[in-house]
C-alpha cells in the first residue's frame, strides 16, 4: 500500500492527543509493531500522521542501519589515524592531505531505484552522492562508478545496463565531473537486483569543513534548491526496505527524477556561500528528504527547531504535509544562517538562479516542531528520529551448503590444452573484456586535473598546482565473498589498496559500500557480519581508517539473495602526481618483473567462471605482511621513478594484467614462465598481493634488491616490444587479434 | 566574479592580452579554458552571461557544458543572454570568437556560423582522445598550425553531428571553411567529417572537439590543442 492510501491528511498534534485509540497503518508503512509502540512511548501520545510518516522513513533500515549497527562498530574501533578530520556518522569522511587541504569521499548505492528506473535511478544515484560530498563544505571533483549486472545474455541487462551507463553518464557529465573509474561485472546473482554503487571525491580547505549542526537560537533555516514534488515519496520505506516480489505492484512513482543542471548551479551556489562564510550548518536532502534534514540537522544541533511546512516551494499545491516531509525531490539543500545573513544567501542564489526560501528557525525548546497552515502537525524530540532508532541484534547462521560450497575446488578442473584459445577466450569473457564502451560516454577530461582515468588501476586527480594529487580505487570482490565473505572483502581492500599503491600513492583511508540480501535472513545476516568483520581486519592490517560507508539491504528478488559484495574504495595520496605511474606498456627493451608468490590459485577465479561456470572452493589466501611489503614498494619504486608501467593481477591473472598493459600501451610483449611452473597456473592463477612492473632494464638490479630489501620475491618474466604478445610455449597472439577480442565485446551486445 | 566557484584549487592569473571566457549557468569547461589561456600566455577575464559587458577582452571564448541545461535544443537558450548580443554585434566587428562544443552549438545557434549539431549517430554520450586533421590555418585561432597536420584532441558530447543544407555544405567547403575534420573515423556522423568550421571573414571558430583538454598532456590527450589559444595570442601582440 501507498503512503497516499495509508494515510488520511492534516492530523494534528491536538487530534492526535484527543484520539488516542485512532488505529494507525504503521505496518503497510514498514514500521513493527514493538516500534510503533516506542514511538508512542517517545511521544507520550500516539503520533501524528506526519510523526508517523517522519518516524516510518528514518527508522527504516536504509535511514537508521538498525541491523547493521551492531557490526558497523567494528569500523569506528579501528586505530586513530591523524588524517581523519570526519569520520563514520557524518555525510562522509574528510581526510587531510596537506597542512591546508582536505578530500572527502564516499560511495553509496541507488540499486533499488536502478532496477526500477535505470537511468534515473542512477541518475540521482550520483546526484545524491555529490551531494553529500558537497555538504562537507567541498568541491566535488571527480566520481566513480561500481556496475553489476546479472548475466549479460539474460534479457533484463540489455534493459538496465545501457540506461545505468546513461544515467551516471548523463548526470556526472552535465555536472562537469570527470568519472575517473570503477569496476563493471556480470554474475546470474544479479539477475533480479542490479547493484549501482556511485563514489564522490570532493576537495575543500581543510578551515572550510562544514557541519550540519542547526545551533545558534533565532538563526534561520533556509531551503534552497529545487521544489519540492511527490517525486520519490516513501522512497527509503517503500523502495530501499523492502524485496521486490514478482506480480508485485509496480513502484516506479518512488524513484526521484533527477535535473543535474539545478544540481549544478546548486553546487556552485553553495560553494560561493562558504567562501563568503555565510553558512552555520548545512545538510543535504537525500533519503527521506526533508524530514532527514530537518531532523538531522536538529539533533545535531542539540537545540530545538520550528519549521513552518507550508512555506516549503511545491511542485504540486496538492501536496499534502506529510508528503512534503517525505518526498525525495532531488537537487535540494538546507542551510542554518544568521539571520543578519539572510538576504545575502536569498540575494546569492537569486543570482545562480536557485531558488531559495526560509522555512523555519533555529529554537531553545529542544523539540522539533513543524507547522501546517497554522496548526502544529509534528512535535518531537529530534533526536528520537536521528539518534535514537531501533538497534536489532539480528539472528546469525552460516549457510547450509557452505561448507559443500568451500569444499567443491577449482583446483581439480579440467584444464585447458588449447592456451592461446583459452587466453582469447578469458579476455573477451564479459567480466575480463574492455569496459570502454562504458567509460567512453563518462567525460574525463573535464576540471583539467585527471591525470589517471579507467581503465587505470585507480583514478589519479591533480588538486594542487604543485602537483599534490590523489589516487582513488573502487574495488568489489569478484565472487570470492560468496566462498568466504570474510576472505571476500578483504581480497577486495587489498585489491583497492594496491591499486592505489600501483599507481605511486600511498593509502590513507577507506570507504565502502555493503550490497547484501535481507537481513532477517540468518544466512545473509551471517555474511554481512563476515564481510564487515573481515573489512574491519584487514583495515587493521592495513593501517587504514574506514572513514564512512552505505549498507544496502535486501538486494533480492524473492528468496534468493545476490552474492555478498562488499564493494570498497581506498583513497591515496601523491605527492607528485607527474611521477603517477600507469598501466601501459611506454618503452620497447623494457623488462617485466612479476612481484609476489603465484600458487595455484583458481577458486573463484575468472578462468573457472569462464571456462566451467564453476563458483566453488576457498579464496585466494592474504598474506598481509607481503601486501603491505609490495605496496610500500610500489610507492618507492615510483618515487624514485625506476617504473615506466606497473599493473595489479587481479581477477583473470597475469594474463588479463598484461593483456591490458599491452593494449593500452599499444605495445606487445613476449612472455615465459619459469621453467617447471605450470604455465597455466602461470597466466591464469589470481593468487593474491601481486603486481607486473615494466622498466628500463638499467633499474631491474635496483628493483629486484628493493625486492629482498623488503622480503617480496620477484622475477623477470619477459620483456615489452613488438606488435603481438608472444608466450614461450603457447604461441604468438598479434594486438589486433587481442583488441579485437578484448573490446569487441560490449559492443557487440550492446551496439 | 573573478572565483564564483570557489575552489581552492590554484588559478595561474596569467598576463599578455585580454581573452574572456564566458560563464552561463551549466558551463563546465570555463575554468579549464581559463587554465590553457594561462598555459598559452595570455590573461583570462571571466565574463558572466548575465552582463551585457565585454569590457576591454580582445577575444571571447564560449567553453562547453550544457548552458542552462540544455533540455531544449542545445545552444537554443544560451543565444538569447545578454552577453551573446554583445558578442555577436562585436563579431561583426571582427572580435575573434571560439566556441568550443557547447559553446560552437550557441554560435550555429546565434546564427555566426551555420549549419547545426544533432544528436550523435550512435545515439550515446562519446568521450574519446579523437584524431584531426587541420584543414585551415588562415583563421584567428589556427595559424599556429600547418595545413594538412593530424592532431589528436579529444571530444565529449552526445550532439555534435554536425549538418548542414547541401548549400551551405557546398558554400563551405568552396569557400574553405571548414576548418577541422575529424580523422581515423567520424565519431559522430557529421557531414562532411566536420569537426570545426568558420565564418566568411575567419574570426569566428566553432568546433566540437576540446583543444583546452590537449593543453597539458599530464591532464589532457596531448598538447595540441594549446596552438588555438597561442595562435589568437600572438595574432593580438603583433597587432598592437
Amino acid at each position: 500500500m501507498s503512503l497516499a492510501a495509508a494515510i488520511s491528511p492534516a492530523d494534528t498534534v491536538d487530534e492526535a492527543t484527543k484520539t488516542p485509540q485512532l488505529q494507525q497503518p504503521y505496518a503497510d508503512l514498514g514500521l513493527a509493531a514493538d516500534e510503533y509502540d516506542r514511538i508512542r512511548e517517545v511521544l507520550g501520545r500516539r503520533p501524528t500522521e506526519c510523526e508517523l510518516a517522519m518516524y516510518s522513513v528514518m527508522w527504516s533500515e536504509h535511514c537508521s542501519y538498525k541491523s547493521s549497527r551492531v557490526h558497523l562498530r567494528q569500523f569506528s574501533d579501528l586505530p586513530h589515524s591523524e588524517r581523519l578530520l570526519a569520520g563514520i556518522g557524518e555525510n562522509a569522511g574528510v581526510v587531510a592531505v596537506s597542512d591546508d587541504l582536505a578530500v572527502t569521499f564516499k560511495v553509496e548505492s541507488h540499486n533499488h531505484p536502478s532496477y526500477v528506473e535505470p537511468y534515473q535511478g542512477a541518475a540521482t544515484g550520483v546526484g545524491g552522492i555529490v551531494r553529500d560530498i558537497l555538504a562537507m563544505g567541498a568541491r566535488p571533483i571527480a566520481v566513480m562508478d561500481s556496475l553489476r549486472f546479472g548475466d549479460i545474455d539474460h534479457p533484463d541487462t540489455a534493459r538496465l545496463l545501457p540506461g545505468v551507463v546513461a544515467g551516471v553518464g548523463g548526470y556526472g557529465n552535465c555536472l562537469g565531473l570527470p568519472n575517473i573509474g570503477g569496476e563493471i561485472a556480470f554474475d546470474p546473482s544479479y539477475n533480479g537486483n542490479p547493484l549501482v554503487n556511485a563514489l564522490c571525491l570532493g576537495v575543500l580547505p581543510r578551515a572550510r569543513l562544514q557541519t550540519s549542526k542547526a545551533s545558534g537560537v533565532g538563526n534561520q533555516v533556509i531551503l534552497f534548491g529545487a521544489r519540492t514534488g511527490r517525486d520519490g515519496i516513501g522512497g527509503v520505506s517503500v523502495l530501499a526496505s523492502a524485496t521486490f516480489d514478482e506480480g508485485g505492484p509496480a513502484k516506479r512513482p518512488a524513484v526521484q527524477v533527477g535535473d543535474p543542471f539545478t544540481e549544478k548551479v546548486l553546487t556552485e551556489c553553495t560553494l560561493e556561500m562558504y567562501e563568503r562564510g555565510l553558512v552555520v550548518g548545512i545538510q543535504d536532502l537525500g533519503g527521506a528528504g526533508f524530514t532527514c534534514a530537518i531532523s538531522e540537522t536538529a539533533a545535531a544541533g542539540g537545540q530545538g527547531m520550528r519549521v513552518l511546512l507550508d512555506s516549503v516551494p511545491l511542485r504540486e499545491a496538492s501536496m499534502q504535509p506529510f508528503e512534503v516531509l517525505c518526498s525525495e525531490s532531488q537537487e535540494r539543500m538546507l542551510a542554518i544562517v544568521e539571520r543578519a545573513d539572510v538576504d545575502e544567501v536569498l540575494a546569492l542564489c537569486r543570482r545562480w538562479g536557485v531558488l531559495a526560501t526560509v522555512v523555519g528557525e533555529v529554537t531553545g525548546t529542544g523539540r522539533l516542531i513543524v507547522d501546517w497552515h497554522g496548526e502544529t502537525v509534528v512535535d518531537v524530540p529530534p533526536g528520537s528520529l536521528a539518534e535514537q532508532g531501533p538497534v536489532y541484534h539480528r539472528p546469525l547462521a552460516r549457510p547450509v551448503g557452505q561448507d559443500a560450497l568451500q569444499a567443491d575446488s577449482a583446483e581439480t578442473l579440467p584444464r585447458p590444452r588449447d592456451l592461446r584459445a583459452e587466453v582469447l577466450r578469458l579476455i573477451s569473457a564479459p567480466n575480463n573484456a574492455s569496459a570502454r564502451w562504458v567509460t567512453d560516454q563518462y567525460d574525463r577530461y573535464v576540471q583539467h586535473n585527471t591525470v589517471l582515468a579507467m581503465p587505470e588501476d585507480a583514478g589519479v586527480v591533480r588538486i594542487t598546482g604543485e602537483g599534490l594529487g590523489v589516487a582513488l580505487s573502487l574495488d568489489g570482490p569478484g565472487r570470492f565473498a560468496a566462498l568466504d565473505p570474510y576472505a571476500g572483502a578483504q581480497l577486495a581492500l587489498a585489491e583497492a589498496a594496491r591499486n592505489v599503491a600501483t599507481t605511486g600513492a600511498v593509502p590513507v583511508a577507506v570507504t565502502n559500500c555493503m550490497n547484501f540480501g535481507s537481513p532477517e535472513d540468518p544466512a545473509v545476516m551471517w555474511q554481512f557480519a563476515e564481510a564487515v568483520r573481515g573489512l574491519a581486519d584487514g583495515c587493521r592490517e592495513l593501517g587504514l581508517p574506514v572513514t564512512g560507508g552505505n549498507v544496502s539491504f535486501y538486494n533480492q528478488t524473492g528468496d534468493v539473495a545476490i552474492n555478498p559484495t562488499p564493494v570498497v574504495g581506498v583513497l591515496g595520496v601523491i605527492d607528485d602526481v607527474r611521477r603517477g605511474t600507469s598501466l601501459a606498456f611506454a618503452e620497447d627493451g623494457d623488462v617485466l618483473l612479476l612481484l609476489g608468490t603465484t600458487g595455484p590459485d583458481l577458486s573463484g577465479s575468472d578462468w573457472a567462471w569462464t571456462a566451467h561456470r564453476h563458483l566453488g572452493g576457498l579464496p585466494p589466501a592474504i598474506d598481509w605482511a607481503a601486501e603491505r611489503a609490495l605496496q610500500q614498494l610500489l610507492v618507492t619504486a615510483a618515487r624514485e621513478g625506476l617504473l615506466t608501467a606497473a599493473h595489479d593481477l587481479s581477477g583473470g591473472g597475469l594474463i588479463q594484467a598484461v593483456v591490458e598493459s599491452c593494449l593500452r600501451g599499444g605495445r606487445g610483449a613476449q612472455l615465459a614462465a619459469e621453467p617447471g611452473t605450470d604455465p597455466f597456473v602461470f597466466l591464469f592463477s589470481e593468487s593474491a598481493g601481486r603486481v607486473v612492473c615494466a622498466l628500463p632494464p638499467r633499474g631491474e638490479q635496483r628493483l629486484l634488491d628493493l625486492c629482498t630489501a623488503n622480503g617480496l620475491p620477484a622475477r623477470r618474466i619477459g620483456t615489452v616490444g613488438g606488435s603481438s604478445l608472444d608466450i614461450d610455449g603457447v604461441g604468438a597472439i598479434d594486438l589486433d587479434e587481442l583488441r579485437a577480442a578484448h573490446e569487441g565485446t560490449l559492443p557487440a551486445r550492446f551496439g | 566574479m573573478a572565483n564564483p566557484a570557489g575552489s581552492p584549487l590554484a588559478r595561474p592569473a596569467g598576463r599578455g592580452p585580454r581573452i574572456g571566457v564566458v560563464t552561463f549557468p551549466g558551463s563546465l569547461d570555463d575554468r579549464d579554458v581559463q587554465a590553457a589561456i594561462a598555459l598559452a600566455g595570455g590573461q583570462s577575464v571571466p565574463l558572466w552571461h548575465a552582463d551585457p559587458d565585454l569590457g576591454d577582452v580582445q577575444a571571447v571564448v564560449l567553453p562547453g557544458g550544457f548552458s542552462y541545461g540544455d533540455y531544449l535544443r542545445c545552444g537554443a537558450i544560451a543565444r538569447f543572454s545578454a552577453v551573446m548580443a554583445e558578442i555577436i554585434e562585436a563579431a561583426g566587428q571582427g572580435l575573434p570568437v571560439l566556441g568550443i562544443c557547447n559553446g560552437f552549438q550557441v554560435l550555429c545557434e546565434s546564427h555566426l556560423l551555420p549549419g547545426a549539431l544533432l544528436r550523435n549517430a550512435g545515439l550515446h554520450y562519446v568521450c574519446r582522445d579523437q584524431g584531426l586533421l587541420v584543414e585551415r590555418t588562415s583563421t584567428a585561432w589556427t595559424t599556429g598550425y600547418q595545413q594538412g597536420q593530424q592532431i589528436v584532441v579529444p571530444i565529449k558530447h552526445g550532439e555534435g553531428r554536425y549538418v548542414a543544407d547541401r548549400a551551405t555544405l557546398d558554400r563551405l567547403e568552396g569557400e574553405n571553411r571548414v576548418v577541422f575534420r575529424y580523422a581515423g573515423g567520424n565519431p559522430n556522423g557529421s557531414l562532411h567529417d566536420i569537426a570545426g568550421i568558420t565564418n566568411t571573414r575567419g574570426n569566428v571558430v566553432g568546433l566540437m572537439p576540446h583543444p583546452e583538454h590537449a593543453a597539458d598532456p599530464l591532464v589532457g590527450a596531448s598538447a595540441d590543442g594549446l596552438a588555438m589559444f597561442t595562435s589568437v595570442l600572438t595574432a593580438l601582440l603583433s597587432s598592437r
